[in-house]
């Protein structure tokens, strides 16, 4: 006969919410990296719309950065590999 | 190409065609036959596991499926090199049949904390000696066949463009140089002069060949047929390897002024460091993380684009599973979709290179940069 508390401390019972979380997670992440490189292609198309000279600078400055922010966004992903598989 | 490269070639095609064999069917009196999986695994009209699919392509595995032809895969069976209590075992994965069968004491984990480890085994069965230490695990694997693979082509590339550098010097480039002079003064320029500053070519050596590997083995993961398509770079023990490279070098090139930034930061009020030291606490946390940071960045963008891009392809093969015709019309959309995922993989590759190259030149600089007053 199984009390509450063992139940409790059974973790594999949770094994469906973690699940259930490891999926949800990555969007939460995502929806950040979007808004974020959104800006900086807001910031790089009117950089360049005011000095189109510098164009080529700005335009790697904005490729690098997206990729800094996209290296963020996989640490989520990361840990959600880390629970569905660990 | 020069005969010497001609003979290295024919070499190396040679001893590899001695380990490719076409994999009949298992015979059915294994040693240890009580574990044995159900005839299903034997034959391949096994059903189509997405998951698994994709997993076993990003993994490492001790053999390299080349192809495919009907119902026979053909498959490269690497050598396992074990060294166990001083004896050293030398042998072909193909003596372990998919995890069908021991051999000489040790088979493939199937289960538990250590799967897919080579673990002893008790005697001549298939159970698993749960009280003695794993062997010493030394084989040649698909990723360390990759990475024989792509060092090869490297030093064929360069030693080949370095040697035409040298015979004409002031000519024009053409051919493999002039393809590969571009991306060497984006490095030298953009990268290393533009951050490091003053005597930038002690550090060029270094940031190219760190570019030119991710880069290749980048390239080479993306390629679906054999040598390519092992995932070198999206393994983390080879992005962490790089990533303790740059660490290690950093700290070897530090002078008194990055050490001082680290331990005694300038402008930051001295209760910041003297009686709790929060300061120097937080700073040498930013030194292990950004080499950290490194690793996942790399292992991370290339894993991620190689599950993508199989996904799109798996998702025909799920949906031709229940009905043809709904195969044939989702592959109208998936194929495209994978086209242009495998584009965005090309980007990705040349992007993650140049930034790991990029952060390294900036953890350099800011280890060798002089205090200005």
């Amino acid at each position: 006969m199984t009390t509450l508390l063992s139940v409790l401390l059974d973790a594999s019972v949770y094994k469906p919410f973690a699940t259930a979380a490891a999926a949800l997670a990555p969007s939460f992440a995502v929806i950040g990296a979007a808004y974020g490189i959104g800006i900086i292609g807001k910031g790089a198309v009117e950089s360049i719309s005011r000095q189109p000279e510098a164009a080529g600078d700005i335009r790697a400055s904005m490729i690098v950065t997206a990729a800094f922010i996209e290296g963020v966004t996989f640490f989520a992903i990361v840990v959600s590999l880390l629970i569905l598989f660990l | 190409m020069s005969a010497r490269y001609r003979f290295v070639i024919f070499i190396s095609l040679l001893l590899v065609s001695f380990y490719i064999r076409a994999n009949n069917n298992y015979p059915e009196n294994t040693k240890g036959d009580s574990l044995n999986k159900n005839k299903n695994e034997a034959t391949h009209e096994e059903d189509f596991n997405a998951g698994k699919m994709i997993i076993e392509h990003v993994l490492d595995s001790h053999e390299w499926h080349v192809m495919t032809i009907g119902d026979k895969p053909i498959s490269l069976y690497l050598p396992v090199i074990l060294y166990d209590n001083g004896k050293l075992n030398f042998f072909s994965s193909s003596k372990f049949q998919h995890g069908h069968s021991a051999y000489n004491g040790f088979k493939i984990e199937e289960k538990g904390k250590n799967k897919g480890k080579i673990v002893k085994t008790i005697g001549d069965t298939l159970e698993t000696d749960t009280t003695a230490a794993l062997p010493l695990d030394l084989s040649i694997t698909k990723l360390t066949l990759s990475l024989f693979v792509s060092i090869f082509l490297l030093i064929i590339i360069f030693t080949s463009i370095a040697r035409r550098y040298k015979k004409n010097p002031n000519s024009a480039p053409k051919g493999l140089q002039s393809m590969m002079e571009y991306l060497i003064i984006f490095i030298r320029d953009d990268v290393a002069k533009s951050s490091i500053g003053k005597n930038y070519e002690k550090y060029t050596p270094y940031l190219l060949s760190l570019f030119f590997f991710i880069f290749i083995n980048n390239l080479l993961g993306l390629i679906p047929f054999f040598p390519g398509g092992a995932n070198l770079t999206g393994n983390i023990a080879v992005t962490m390897i790089l990533a303790l490279f740059t660490f290690f070098i950093t700290q070897f090139l530090g002078k008194k002024n990055y050490w001082k930034h680290i331990f005694n930061t300038p402008g930051v009020p001295w209760y910041m460091k003297f009686p709790i030291p929060i300061m120097p606490v937080i700073e040498l946390i930013g030194l292990i993380t950004k080499p950290f940071v490194l690793m996942v960045r790399l292992f991370a963008n290339i894993t991620a684009g190689h599950i993508i891009v199989l996904g799109f392809v798996s998702l025909i093969l799920i949906l031709g599973k229940i009905s043809l015709g709904l195969g044939y019309g989702i592959s109208v959309i998936s194929v495209p979709l994978s086209i242009f995922m495998t584009f965005i993989e090309l980007l990705v590759a040349f992007i993650q290179a140049y930034v790991f190259t990029l952060l390294t030149a900036f953890y350099f600089s800011a280890a060798v940069e002089e205090a200005h007053h």
